[in-house]
């Protein structure tokens, strides 16, 4: 009987990647079990890691060398998320939610001696399909107030996280971790040339950094795409449109700089009025300017489709290139636009699932195979947000929320779905990929890499 | 810079077409404003559902933009009535669950009913046709966008008037030209405008007020169904939120139009469709710094002014007092 138990055992700890295949074969032969047992369960193994659980993902992605702890002994430790769950978000903060949760099982639902409990916040309210203020506020006094929670993994818009991040830096007993795989407005915790003033600062009351993000910020993203629309493109009258948000307008502002710094001639750079039914007037003062590259800041929520559509009625895309940013990068702007969304340009502070490679591919299809589409573009980011929780929480193997916030702080070398990456001081992720992307038959489209230089 | 007519004239057809869309919404507002001084908030969102149904109604037919101009302008009057009659359904059946059971209700009370309405349409749409904006089903053909102007009369000119922006206008107007001789030459207008003035005394005279009231709902979301249809296809999309703005212009050009006052619905709708045309193209070309984001303030101001100068609005109201 023994014996049993202890095959059991060996089994268990071969799913959850204790030991690899190899290892497990000599130690079963070694306890006995006879040839075609091990064979059958090495099957077993292999069928179950197809399927979208391969325990092999421990140690793969995420900071090598830092010991994965299964047991529960401790208690119970709770991740939160929070981002638009409803309207256009739907699809993209459901995809960003499964991919935490597909973290959470990878290890096992569980870290450093507690049990992983994960909420999926919803900071959109119904009557404006989009974040607000109030209901971010909301969650996150919510989490703070939960002695349980250790980590926010949170937001999708930047200025939500502008009304999260004091919060939880002011938590008590200290300030609690944030980390999201979605902000790129600079100023949250970067001194840049386009920051507001007092920013980054000003979110930090206690003086104590307490907000990291998995995604490259704006100056970088915007730079790149000025460089490519200027250089690579050959545009040189750009219309400029934003959303009046901190994230829309901020990097509509890094593109106009970045594009007149160039050479480029900037025709407008004007904010849109994103709860108008139409935009007809306004794109027939833009056409009457005749610019060669129309540049939108703004996020899907906010009418960006009906702007698009409206652009294309008077402005085919053969004469004037559409460019918008990561935003818009998601399957709900392209169905909202119809065949105007054909040949727009989009850049991302990242690669889509798509062109994800080696263990990102991996990824990318365990995700299509949960949820039966393309992940979102943030999916990833939302991952790996998750497994720098998940590995701070093994680390620091007990309920304190600033040594969980230091350990994630430290995170180096972390072998991510895109690459390898570490935080820097201000706990931005080192990482510069930008990608441009074309929308061609109704599709997201990687077509490559760009830089700022 | 000189004046820009040609450019002048453009905002001004952009303005018209949206500001007759504008009028036939501000016209359900006005209708039962009227009757019962009651701000039915959730008839921008029986605007919405007008056009959703419409895209139905046109899904339903099958007709595609090949299929010859005889069905596609049979597709056409389909989804317009089909919009019609279930906006009006809609309307009607709010007012009959509960506006009716708050006749003599102290006058929040109905308000914050409408209000109710309002979300829970929102929410049906979400549920009917999921949150993201929706695209009509195309059965117009390519012709819908030709230039009027230069094709039709020959005219060398750059202003853009599309056989669509005529659609729109073409109607709109019969469909205020009708609303306007039921309501004055009708036994059930004079009905509905004796209810108006005193529902009491009209009740006494042996007219069936609620009948009256209940007429004026089914016009004005016959209305906002056809409404729904124009805007479907003149916006080429259509959304849960999309009576929600509508419907605020609408409410504010029926104000500004004196609310009660079926002409000063139009002559409001048309104004803020002209002046929204206006701030989010022209102004910038005079004005530097000027920008679409502005509009909303532009129309809200031009409300502020009227109230300050002409409390009753440009027209002046008709309601019960005033008469």
């Amino acid at each position: 009987m023994a014996e049993r138990v202890w095959i059991g055992e060996l089994i268990a700890q071969l799913h959850r990647g204790k030991i690899d295949r190899r290892e497990f074969m000599k130690r079963a032969a070694a306890a006995g079990l006879s040839a075609s047992l091990i064979s059958q369960v090495v099957a077993a193994h292999a069928a179950r890691a197809q399927e979208g659980t391969p325990a092999s993902v421990v140690g793969q992605v995420g900071m090598p060398g830092i010991e994965h702890i299964t047991d529960t002994s401790k208690g119970t430790i709770r991740l939160y998320s929070s981002w638009p769950m409803i309207a256009a978000s739907a699809q993209i903060g459901g995809d960003s939610a499964e991919a935490v949760r597909l973290a959470l099982e990878d290890f096992g639902n569980a870290a450093g001696g507690f049990a992983l409990e994960y909420e999926a916040l919803d900071d959109a309210i119904a009557s404006t399909g989009s974040w607000d203020p109030g209901k971010e506020a909301e969650n996150a006094n919510r989490v703070v107030s939960d002695m349980d929670a250790m980590v926010y993994i949170a937001t999708y818009n930047s200025g939500a996280a502008k009304i999260s991040i004091p919060i939880l830096n002011q938590a008590e007993p200290g300030p609690m971790a944030m980390i999201s795989p979605a902000n790129t407005y600079p100023g949250l915790s970067k001194s840049t040339e386009f920051n507001d003033e007092g920013e980054p600062d000003i979110y930090y009351p206690t003086g104590k950094r307490n907000y990291m993000r998995v995604v490259p910020s704006d100056e970088i993203q915007g730079g790149a795409a000025a460089n490519w629309a200027y250089n690579e493109n050959g545009n040189r009258r750009a219309y400029v449109l934003h959303d009046n948000q901190l994230y829309g307008k901020g990097l509509a502002s890094v593109f106009e700089a970045t594009f007149r710094e160039l050479g480029g001639e900037i025709l407008g750079f004007e904010g849109f009025d994103p709860n108008a039914p139409s935009y007809r007037a306004l794109m027939t003062s833009i056409a009457s300017r005749n610019p060669d590259l129309v540049y939108l800041g703004a996020i899907v929520n906010l009418n960006a489709s009906k702007l698009l559509q409206d652009m294309r009625a008077v402005m085919p895309a053969d004469r004037v290139a559409f460019l918008g940013p990561d935003g818009l990068i998601n399957q709900a702007f392209i169905d909202g636009a119809g065949d105007a969304a054909e040949g727009a340009y989009i850049t991302f502070g990242g690669v889509p699932a798509s062109a994800l490679e080696g263990i990102g591919a991996d990824w990318a299809q365990r995700m299509r195979e949960r949820l039966g589409h393309e992940p979102d573009a943030y999916a990833a980011y939302s991952y790996e947000a998750a497994v720098v929780a998940i590995q701070a929480i093994d680390q620091v193997q007990e309920k304190d929320r600033v040594k969980i916030l230091d350990a994630m702080f430290a995170t180096e070398g972390f072998n991510g779905l895109l690459g390898t990456w570490s935080f820097t001081e201000t706990g931005d992720t080192d990482s510069t990929t930008v990608s441009l992307n074309q929308v061609q038959g109704g599709q997201i489209t990687f077509l490559k890499r760009i830089g700022r230089a | 810079m000189d004046f820009n007519w040609q450019l002048f004239a453009q905002y001004l057809v952009i303005g018209i077409a949206t500001g007759s869309l504008i009028a036939l919404i501000a016209l359900g507002y006005t209708l039962v404003y009227g009757i019962i001084e009651l701000i039915n908030f959730a008839h921008g969102e029986v605007f919405m559902m007008g056009a959703f149904f419409a895209a139905t109604v046109v899904g339903l037919t099958g007709v595609t933009a090949t299929s010859g101009t005889a069905s596609v302008v049979l597709a056409g009057i389909a989804g317009l009535f089909g919009a019609m009659a279930f906006s009006a359904a809609i309307n009607f059946g709010i007012d009959r669950i509960a506006y009716r059971r708050l006749r003599s209700a102290p006058r929040l009370a109905p308000l914050i009913a409408a209000i109710g309405f309002s979300f829970i349409l929102q929410n049906i749409a979400i549920y009917w046709k999921g949150a993201n904006p929706i695209s009509p089903p195309s059965f117009l053909p390519p012709e819908i966008y030709t230039n009027v102007l230069t094709e039709w009369f020959g005219l060398s000119t750059t202003i853009f008037l599309t056989v669509l922006d005529v659609v729109v206008v073409g109607v709109t107007i019969p469909l205020l030209i009708g609303l306007s001789w039921f309501v004055y030459r009708t036994r059930l207008g004079k009905a509905m405008r004796a209810t108006a003035q005193d529902r009491e005394a009209a009740a006494l005279m042996g007219i069936d007020i609620n009948r009256a009231i209940g007429v004026a709902f089914l016009l004005g979301g016959a209305l906002a169904g056809a409404a729904g249809m124009i805007a479907l296809y003149y916006d080429n999309s259509a959304r849960f939120q999309m009576g929600f703005r509508y419907g605020l212009f609408a409410f504010t050009a029926a104000v500004l139009g004196g609310i009660g006052n079926l002409a000063g619905a139009v002559i409001g709708g048309l104004t803020i469709g002209i002046i929204w045309a206006m701030s989010d193209g022209f102004m910038k070309e005079y004005i530097s710094g000027w920008g679409a984001q502005w509009t909303p303030s532009v129309i809200f101001a031009v409300l502020v002014l009227v109230m300050v100068f002409r409390p009753s609005g440009l027209l002046g109201e008709r309601t019960a007092d005033k008469v």
